[in-house]
């Protein structure tokens, strides 16, 4: 009985120190947050949670404008996930339940198209944008991300199993014409597809760094992942108030993350294995 | 929209001959019959057309180029890719990225394995786990380079704090050309072990259990059948992660350009002490955004993509054919 219950310890432990690593930057990021920088960058190092947050944070707040540039974070990534979703879904439908001359072509195109590494086309998608004067505007980061490939290729995927085709027929005799039949049948049964690919969008357009670092020329309009790496330029020395900042950029994502974990792992690899 | 004609339905054979008519004249009408569709897919092809397409053929023509972005465009032929294939610091850079890659692939792909072949074989808390692993992979990479510059600082960073308390002499690793690849491979390992990790468990449970059953009748131990059976059958999936890791490792740019950005001046980013952490990418950036040299940037993104495609079908044939 004894021994039965212990078996299966092994693997846990070595499963806890995977977790520990995972977990522990997390942690040490707290420390440093709420210490300041003489407490941790010492011999012994403090090694647990101080009361000095709102002391660094405001030294933050002083050297950036840390909620501007999280409202314009969190104004890009909404909408590039609204338009996303909107556009991703409606073209997936298309291609999932429709057939139309030059289908295959396109779509075999929009599979070339995942391939094509970003750093190619940058310098001139910079020029596009100073020329249209959209350079360090937030438009600059939100059209071209307002559709994209993988998202019609995963939503694809997911349509063709999740939306019966005797319901479009059902509503096609009933007299649904084309966008009736994708606001009315297919949105409200694809929910849990658009859930995840909204999560993923928004996690991409929040962490996204090297676009919006050459596009966002205008020091006053950045966006946090940007602001972040400009105060880390300048005030390399003061880990403390650069932790604050960190944390206080990585923790509402990583506080959604936590909520929606479970479904979003499981959608996500299906994606991977699948593609 | 209720006067639409309703939409035809999935793939039927006749609609490829065409029902009735002359072909072209029912041709255009079948195109034009169908414009809801074209009208639902448009908004990504053109937007494509726009910020992707024509991007990517520009910078082809930029790479035959001298241009600063302001002046006149100066048509200058192979000029710029003979001054790449001899420019030491491209070589450098190129070297530099593959070692990062090496250094940070190569142990995540089998803690990744060994990690996902365990949580297979436990039932309880696997929800917890997956979670706990997939976090570092939606955390921002500016944030985690930024928090491991900070913990490798040569005074007091945590590593060198660890290293003294055991006795060992501080390391440099911020500016030792190969301490700071160590660096920048543990970002990229502790973003990227949980996420390959959960695609191969992934893997593991699509193997019915009835071909581990037949092994264990055939007396192969756990080893044995680890190294027959298991691999051979998850070799799509570690082909996928192989490629996906040599696609984005030949493309690191983030974890340098935050972690060596920074020494006390603003000066330009080459990748810290000797180019130590200079990557393709991060040269291209340099030269196209630091010394807005648009022709030779545009040359050096050609010939990262150029390396990235050679080096994932190579990574391609290794791994199929390792395992056939």
């Amino acid at each position: 009985m004894r021994a039965n219950r212990f078996r299966g310890l092994g693997p846990h432990l070595v499963l806890l120190v995977g977790v520990a690593i995972s977990v522990f930057p997390f942690y040490w990021m707290i420390v440093m947050a709420t210490n300041t920088t003489s407490d941790i960058y010492r011999y012994p190092p403090k090694l647990t949670i101080g009361g000095e947050l709102a002391t660094n944070l405001s030294h933050v707040f002083e050297k950036i404008h840390f909620f501007a540039a999280m409202g314009n974070t969190i104004v890009v990534a909404v909408s590039t996930t609204v338009l996303v979703l909107f556009f991703d879904s409606l073209a997936a439908f298309t291609f999932a339940k429709f057939d139309f001359p030059g289908k295959r072509i396109l779509f075999a195109l929009l599979i070339g198209i995942f391939m094509l590494p970003a750093q190619l086309s940058l310098i001139p998608q910079f020029i596009t944008m100073v020329k249209l004067g959209w350079a360090g505007q937030l438009q600059a980061l939100i059209v071209p991300a307002a559709a994209n490939a993988f998202g019609i290729f995963w939503m694809r995927q997911y349509i063709t199993g999740a939306v019966p085709d005797d319901l479009l027929d059902a509503a096609r005799l009933d007299g649904c014409g084309f966008f009736r039949q994708y606001w009315h049948v297919a949105l409200p049964t694809i929910r849990p597809g658009l859930a995840f690919l909204g999560i993923y969008t928004f996690i991409a357009a929040w962490n996204d760094y090297v676009w919006p670092l050459i596009v966002l020329v205008n020091p006053d309009q950045l966006t946090l992942q940007v602001a972040l790496s400009q105060l880390n330029r300048s005030y390399n020395q003061d880990y403390s108030m650069i932790m604050a900042a960190a944390l206080l950029a990585v923790a509402p994502l990583v506080i959604m993350f936590v909520l929606v974990a479970r479904n979003f792992i499981a959608d996500a690899v299906k994606g991977a294995v699948r593609g | 929209m209720a006067v639409l004609r309703p939409a035809r339905p999935v793939p039927t054979p006749s609609m490829q001959t065409g029902a009735a008519g002359p072909g072209r004249a029912t041709g255009f009408r079948r195109v034009r019959s169908h414009w809801p569709q074209y009208l639902a897919i448009s908004p990504f092809y053109l937007l494509f057309s726009v910020f992707g397409l024509f991007p990517a053929l520009f910078s082809l023509y930029l790479a035959f180029h001298r241009w600063d972005g302001l002046g006149e465009m100066q048509f200058v032929g192979l000029k710029n890719f003979q001054y790449l294939l001899g420019d030491g610091t491209f070589w450098l850079a190129l070297r530099n990225t593959f070692i990062i890659w090496f250094l940070s692939t190569v142990p995540m792909l089998f803690v990744a394995l060994a990690i996902a072949a365990m949580l297979n074989s436990t039932v309880r808390f696997t929800a917890f786990y997956r979670i706990a692993y997939f976090i570092p992979n939606i955390t921002s990479l500016v944030a985690m380079a930024i928090f491991f510059g900070a913990v490798f600082s040569t005074n007091f960073g945590l590593v060198n704090v660890v290293l003294q308390a055991v006795h060992l002499p501080a390391v440099h690793w911020l500016t030792n050309p190969l301490g700071m690849k160590i660096v920048v491979a543990t970002v990229t390992t502790w973003q990227w072990t949980g996420y390959n990790t959960i695609i191969y468990l992934a893997g593991l449970q699509a193997i019915p259990s009835e071909v581990y059953e037949a092994a264990k009748v055939d007396g192969a131990g756990p080893i044995q059948t680890f190294v027959r059976i298991t691999i051979p059958l998850l070799r799509p999936i570690i082909l996928f992660t192989v490629v996906v890791s040599t696609i984005t490792g030949m493309q690191t740019f983030t974890e340098p350009q935050v972690l060596f950005g920074n020494n006390g001046t603003l000066t330009a980013n080459t990748g810290g002490a000797g180019h130590g952490a200079l990557t393709m990418v991060l040269y291209f950036y340099h030269q196209a955004f630091d010394n807005h040299d648009f022709g030779y940037g545009a040359a050096i993104a050609w010939a990262v993509f150029l390396v990235v495609m050679v080096f994932a079908a190579i990574n391609w044939r290794l791994v199929q054919r390792r395992e056939t």
